[in-house]
């Protein structure tokens, strides 16, 4: 068992040396195969990033009337905080709001000359929020109203000015739903181009294999059982996925070096160069074992064929 | 030894390759088989090897119908008989040494086993000096030689050879015949086909005369009647 197993592998090393040519027309296949899953790693990472970007820069601002307390509002504050949705509250106070906007417009003279010509600081105070998740806003809004109509009821006034949740809602919306789309779209293409490259693939290594089909034959005759004819070839697929995935490892490298920085301009955060340094485990770990599973897999199908035909009965 | 009992196989269209073909080999036999091409002679020996299942009848090997084999036991039931074909049949990636270690290594031998006999083998068929060369080195004297090897290392009871000479100049055709006969003088069974009147003549030994899927001759010290 030992013996045969070590001359199993032993033959298909050799194989794989001695049928040059068939090796390397596998091997080449399926690189361009596991360059596809990788591509797939890489492009779900990136839209991934991206959306995170998009849904980190929506928040939500509530304004105050101006006569509103600051007390009332930090009550307001206190409350939104106590919420489980709401990621981080941010108050600012009359006075900050027109420090901001006194510096926004510090070359706009005539607007400057405009906030001169009035008593009191027109700005009203404001609190900005920040939820977990983007579809969480809703709530927040609808929490928001039903306190401050409970605040007019109560007698004690209307204290919230606007939210502007529903003129953001419609941009973050239609942001969500494409990049949402784009990634689907994306996954849809990579997911073709790697079937149509695994189909290459199995037929690549099986016409490599239909090129021994005599030889199988000749081992049958000879006496050899199923076993030991198929496993030269099950272990030269196995080089052949393990040689391709090193090759498609090493080729990533130069190229998200070499995209990284345009990749980073288009999707926002994601630098493709340090994901992969950052991730080459997982990547590494997806890469080497769908090599060896292509690879093991076509070689085991395809002998199959080769093995089982002339035991059947005419 | 070896019994056809009322064999026939007929494929689609009515064409009989084999029709009723029933004959014995006993142990330590030399048999040959001849007639022309499409007489039915690589038919009876495929039957042997269960290449082919007859649509009637059926082979034995010794007493088991060898039709009857699960499919994982015929790879050992084959290991018992030794193949020569006229077109050599060797794995093209191996050297010499390698087509007949690989006999071996699917009989289960082991390592030691091996680097003793192989060299053995290939001095019997004097080519222990062609030992590490690949078969598109080697002439078809050669390689035929070495197809020879590859059969009788494993000390099986029965040689089938099919037209072993066919594809031979007379000398080695010659070489071939004589390293048969020697063979069979060590008491293995020996069933060899061919339509060389020439080798037929020389053995002295019995002959099936086939035609059109009919054993029309079995003469014990035959000559080449066609």
């Amino acid at each position: 068992m030992l013996t045969d197993f070590k001359r199993i592998i032993r033959t298909g090393v050799f194989n794989f040396f001695r049928n040059g040519f068939v090796s390397l027309a596998s091997v080449l296949v399926l690189v361009i195969t596991l360059f596809m899953v990788g591509s797939l790693v890489f492009f779900s990472a990136a839209m991934e990033a991206a959306l995170t970007q998009i849904s980190g820069k929506v928040d939500v601002n509530v304004y105050f009337v101006t006569g509103a307390s600051e007390d009332a509002i930090l009550s307001i504050k206190r409350d939104l905080e106590s919420l489980p949705e709401v990621a981080s509250v941010t108050y600012t106070s009359r006075e900050e709001a027109l420090e901001t906007f006194r510096a926004r417009h510090e070359n706009d003279f005539q607007t400057l000359q405009a906030l001169e010509e009035l008593d009191d600081n027109p700005l009203g105070a404001a609190l900005n929020i920040k939820a977990k998740e983007a579809s969480q806003y809703e709530s927040i809004a609808r929490f928001l109203e039903n306190r401050n109509n409970a605040a007019s009821v109560a007698s004690a006034g209307q204290i919230i000015d606007k939210i502007n949740y529903y003129q953001n809602k419609v941009v973050i919306d239609r942001l969500s739903r494409i990049i949402d789309s784009a990634e689907t779209l994306g996954l849809a293409i990579v997911i073709v181009l790697a079937f149509i490259s695994l189909v290459i693939t199995f037929n690549t290594i099986r016409l490599a294999i239909y090129t021994s089909r005599e030889e199988i034959s000749v081992m049958r005759l000879v006496g050899a059982d199923k076993r030991y004819v198929r496993g030269p070839f099950l272990v030269e697929g196995f080089m052949h996925g393990v040689v391709a995935a090193v090759i498609v490892l090493v080729l990533f490298y130069p190229l998200t070096y070499w995209l990284g920085g345009a990749a980073e301009r288009f999707f926002g955060s994601v630098n493709l160069y340090s994901y992969y340094l950052a991730h080459f485990g997982q990547i590494f770990l997806i890469i080497i074992l769908s090599g060896i599973l292509l690879g093991v897999g076509s070689s085991y199908f395809a002998v199959r064929r080769y093995i089982t035909k002339k035991y059947l009965k005419t | 030894m070896i019994h056809f009992d009322k064999v026939s196989k007929i494929y689609s269209g009515n064409v009989a390759a084999l029709d009723d073909v029933t004959f014995s080999v006993a142990p330590g036999e030399f048999v040959s088989i001849v007639g022309h091409s499409g007489a039915g002679k690589s038919t009876v020996l495929k039957m042997l090897l269960v290449e082919e299942w007859p649509t009637s009848g059926s082979v034995f090997f010794e007493s088991t119908d060898v039709h009857a084999l699960h499919a994982r036991d015929i790879p050992a039931y084959r290991r018992r008989i030794g193949v020569v074909f006229q077109d050599f049949r060797l794995l093209p990636h191996k050297t010499a040494y390698e087509n007949i270690a690989f006999a071996m290594e699917v009989a289960g031998r082991d390592d030691a086993e091996i680097s003793s006999d192989v060299p053995e083998v290939l001095r019997l068929v004097d080519l222990k000096d062609k030992m590490w060369n690949f078969p598109d080195e080697l002439s078809g004297g050669e390689r035929q030689r070495i197809a020879i090897a590859r059969a009788i290392v494993n000390q099986p009871d029965v040689i089938v050879a099919d037209e072993p000479t066919g594809n031979l100049d007379p000398k080695n055709t010659k070489e071939i015949i004589e390293i048969l006969q020697r063979i069979n003088e060590l008491n293995t069974t020996v069933l060899l086909t061919t339509h060389n009147k020439g080798v037929i003549d020389s053995l002295g030994k019995r002959v099936l005369t086939m035609e059109r899927g009919k054993i029309v001759r079995d003469d014990k010290k035959g000559r080449y009647v066609l």
